[in-house]
């Protein structure tokens, strides 16, 4: 009968129309500035660069200006300058370190490769999405101080990843540290051999990651 | 389904005069390509559509690709008798030799058969540089597919087609003179720019335009750190 | 087919009578320009229409407002550089856009793929044609005039399979995921579970879905007989995907060319009779029923494994010289990668096979003889993403 199609379609719009007063399931959207969902973890917005220590992020960066990043990145936003001088890193190597690192996040693509292909996990995904800014040029150029986070946020906001590359860095430094006790009682027998030798030279202490805790935007 | 060879075979004996070239190519993938001369292509065309073994009536995608002039060195090891020591071994004496590769733009047909569920075969037509003698025939009077690819090929490549009914700039706007993806092209400095952690595009902006007087009261336009 | 039958179109269809009533008459035509600011044509496409009356009798689509010589940037770029960019072709299925560049990457380079990598990425684009085509029927029914209930529900079909990409890549659109080689992340158990979840609960969505439109009068009357494609047209103008089967041409790539793992599932082919409007629709409808099929197989069949080939490198990527052309059923069409390499890390020719972009081949074919209204239909079952079309 002509028609009847018609009477079905509006009998699944009618449906739809009081289902979702009824079942809470039905309703799909959220008030959305006063309730947020919940980010999955893989959630990726713009970079950050980790550091060990939150209470002195620039002198604790995993960062060794090594430019991998900066020459694998698609869009070409990163901007690294290198120092001119070493400090130690975590395990005690003296390494370089960035003297000048900026991010334009008005061309940064989050595509998360930078990520990918850094070797000292160095930098990862942040999930801030609430950044919009009446300034288009310096407030979405990033600079180095506003970039660095500490790893503690690092665990609120990607706790698997986080933990896997914290045991995986962990596991390193300790071989580093086995390598170097290794080398160095090899050397103090090959001294003692010689003559009295003083005791091998204990390789200096990694600070240790502070205790995990929930990201202050949520 | 035929090697290239085969059919360059049958073509060649439908078409003597035909100039046919099989290009190998030396990646894993394997897909040889047939390089067909101008004269014919048309016609080679038109029988590899036709022809009930092939059937290849499907142009799926039409490509473009720039090959400018090339200096290519090349080392020789030629063996002369020492003067020195002439009973002894002959010296051998690397030779390096230059030649200028000329260039051409190519334009590369893949094709496919829909009824018969075969492919590719691949067709490259080469124009005879890049200046003045960029044509060669169209394909599609035989494959209306290749309308659009062309079009886009003559737009951003710069290579005209000879038979084309409808040539004309597709992606570029009309009063565009160039050519963007011949590897040579030199883009434009004076697009809308914004400062970037990079200098050149700021440097190339800077260049075009004049820096404009600072108005009062404005805050001053953060360029780059 | 020669070259003066180009400019007219083909002899026994709607627009052939048009434009011989249209020479004896010798009326005034008017010429109006459709976009690109238009919200029925999905995105900045212009299409200049020439009226006799209400009827078209020349339509000559302008492209290029969102192109930005994507080609020039894969060749600036490195081989793995070039893949968040192909998210941005068609932004509505940017998993199967991954696959399609790192499969020629992969022919390319001869990079073997694991087993359970090639059942994730089965199970992603079946995943991105359900998104697909289940948007194209919104959108072709808001197009019809049907204000907003069929695309809302769409949209809300939709915003689940996102929520399933943004919980595995990190972000809803813009995925990245697939690598040389494998994929970049393996899919948890929990994800999984969500997948087998969504594919149970689709079918029921399609129900009510299709109880809503299929069946529809005024949707019926306004598609049937509209815009026609004849299959010896649709073939030479190398249309693909929906769109040719609609037609139907029974051709479809993962049949044909049995790329993946495609081979081990059973799923039927959906053919059209008409070629119409009614039939794009109906093809789309018919596929996602094909797709939760290959869906509950691939994700009962999934392997162990690792997801990534361990020979499979990040960094300074460099497959030998030579050429590649690859291509997958995409849920738009066939989408190829061209990639020609000269043995440096970036490609020496990186060219894309749009599938949208040369489905617009015959747009005006399917147009002339018929009225604007129409004209905005047929568009909208063509299937166009303006990302992909203007690169």
């Amino acid at each position: 009968m002509l028609g009847t199609g018609l009477l079905q379609g509006l009998g699944v719009t009618a449906k739809n129309f009081v289902g979702s007063f009824h079942d809470p399931a039905r309703l799909t959207t959220i008030e959305y500035p006063e309730v947020k969902t919940k980010l999955p973890e893989a959630y990726r917005n713009f970079p950050f660069l980790v550091a060990e220590n939150a209470t002195d992020p620039m002198g604790t960066l995993r960062c060794v200006a090594c430019q991998i990043c900066e020459k694998e990145c698609p869009p070409q936003c990163i901007y690294i300058e290198k120092s001119k001088d070493k400090k130690p890193d975590a395990t005690g190597k003296p390494q370089l370190f960035p003297a000048i690192f900026a991010i334009d996040t008005s061309v940064c693509m989050s595509c998360q490769i930078c990520v990918e292909v850094c070797p000292f996990d160095a930098i990862k995904m942040d999930q801030v999405y609430e950044i919009a800014t009446t300034d288009r040029f310096s407030a979405l150029l990033l600079n180095r101080e506003q970039l660095a986070k500490s790893n503690a946020y690092y665990h609120g906001i990607h706790p698997t990843e986080a933990a896997e590359v914290d045991a995986r860095l962990a596991a390193e430094r300790k071989a580093a540290e086995e390598k170097a006790a290794a080398a160095a009682a090899a050397k103090a027998a090959a001294a003692a051999a010689k003559a009295a030798a003083p005791a091998a030279p204990k390789p200096p202490a990694a600070p240790s990651a502070e205790a995990p805790k929930p990201p202050p935007t949520s | 389904m035929e090697t290239p060879e085969q059919i360059r075979d049958r073509l060649l004996a439908r078409f003597p005069g035909a100039e046919i070239t099989v290009v190998p190519n030396p990646g894993t993938a394997a897909q040889h390509s047939l390089l067909l001369g101008a004269a014919h292509a048309r016609a080679l065309a038109e029988f590899l559509r036709d022809d009930a073994t092939l059937r290849l009536d499907q142009c799926s995608n039409v490509t473009g690709i720039d090959w400018p002039e090339k200096e290519i060195v090349e080392t020789t090891k030629v063996a002369t008798p020492d003067p020195a020591n002439p009973a002894g071994p002959p010296k051998v004496v690397e030779q390096k030799t230059k030649r200028l590769q000329p260039g051409c733009l190519e334009v590369v047909y893949h094709l496919y058969s829909i009824s018969l569920r075969h492919g590719p075969v691949i067709l490259r037509l080469r124009t005879g540089n890049r200046t003045d003698q960029a044509a060669v025939p169209s394909l599609t009077p035989v494959w209306r597919s290749c309308e659009f690819q062309e079009r886009e090929i003559f737009d951003l490549f710069g290579v005209t087609f000879d038979g084309h009914p409808d040539l004309r700039r597709i992606l570029m706007w009309d009063e565009f003179t160039d050519h963007p993806m011949r590897r040579d092209y030199v883009e434009p400095d004076d697009y809308e720019w914004e400062p970037t952690p990079h200098g050149t595009v700021l440097e190339k902006a800077k260049a075009h335009y004049p820096a404009p007087p600072p108005a009062a009261g404005a805050p001053a336009q953060g360029a780059t750190p | 087919m020669s070259v003066s039958d180009l400019s007219a179109p083909p002899a026994g269809s709607p627009g052939s009578r048009v434009r011989e009533v249209h020479d004896s008459f010798h009326g005034d035509l008017l010429e109006v320009s459709m976009g690109p600011h238009h919200p029925s044509t999905h995105g900045v496409f212009r299409m200049i229409v020439t009226l006799d009356g209400e009827t078209i009798v020349k339509l000559k689509p302008v492209f290029g407002y969102l192109h930005r010589n994507h080609e020039k940037l894969g060749e600036n770029v490195t081989y793995l550089g070039s893949m968040p960019y192909t998210d941005r072709l068609d932004y509505l299925s940017s998993m199967t856009n991954n696959w399609a560049y790192a499969l020629a990457v992969e022919k390319l380079a001869g990079q073997a793929v694991p087993e359970r990598a090639e059942y994730v990425r089965v199970i992603l684009a079946e995943l991105t044609r359900l998104l697909n085509h289940t948007c194209l029927a919104g959108f072709l029914m808001q197009d019809c005039g049907c204000s907003g209930t069929p695309l809302m529900y769409a949209f809300r079909e939709r915003e689940y399979i996102l929520d399933l990409f943004e919980s595995l890549s990190g972000s809803r659109m813009m995925c990245n995921y697939q690598r040389f080689g494998g994929c970049r992340v393996d899919p948890s158990a929990d994800w999984l579970a969500g997948a087998q979840k969504l594919t149970d609960r689709y079918g029921v969505f399609l129900d009510e879905f299709e109880t809503l439109l299929t069946g529809n009068e005024i949707i019926m009357a306004r598609t049937q007989g509209v815009g026609k494609l004849p299959p010896a047209l649709a073939i030479g103008a190398g249309v693909t995907g929906p769109m040719l089967r609609a037609s139907g041409v029974n051709y479809d790539l993962r049949k044909v060319d049995a790329y993946g793992v495609y081979p081990r599932f059973d799923f039927r082919v959906p053919l059209g009779d008409h070629g119409d409007v009614y039939d794009r629709y109906m093809i789309r409808v018919l596929e996602m029923r094909e797709s939760i099929k290959i869906l509950q197989q691939a994700l009962a069949g999934l392997p162990g494994g690792p997801i990534m080939d361990p020979k499979a490198k990040l960094r300074s990527f460099r497959p030998k010289a030579g050429e590649a052309y690859g291509r997958i059923e995409g849920p738009k069409g066939e989408i190829g990668f061209y990639l020609l390499s000269d043995g440096s890390p970036n490609p020496y020719r990186y060219r894309i096979r749009p599938p949208s972009f040369i489905n617009l081949t015959i747009l005006e074919d399917m147009c002339l003889g018929h009225t604007v209204a129409d004209a905005v239909i047929i568009l909208g079952s063509v299937d166009i993403v303006l990302g992909e079309v203007d690169r």
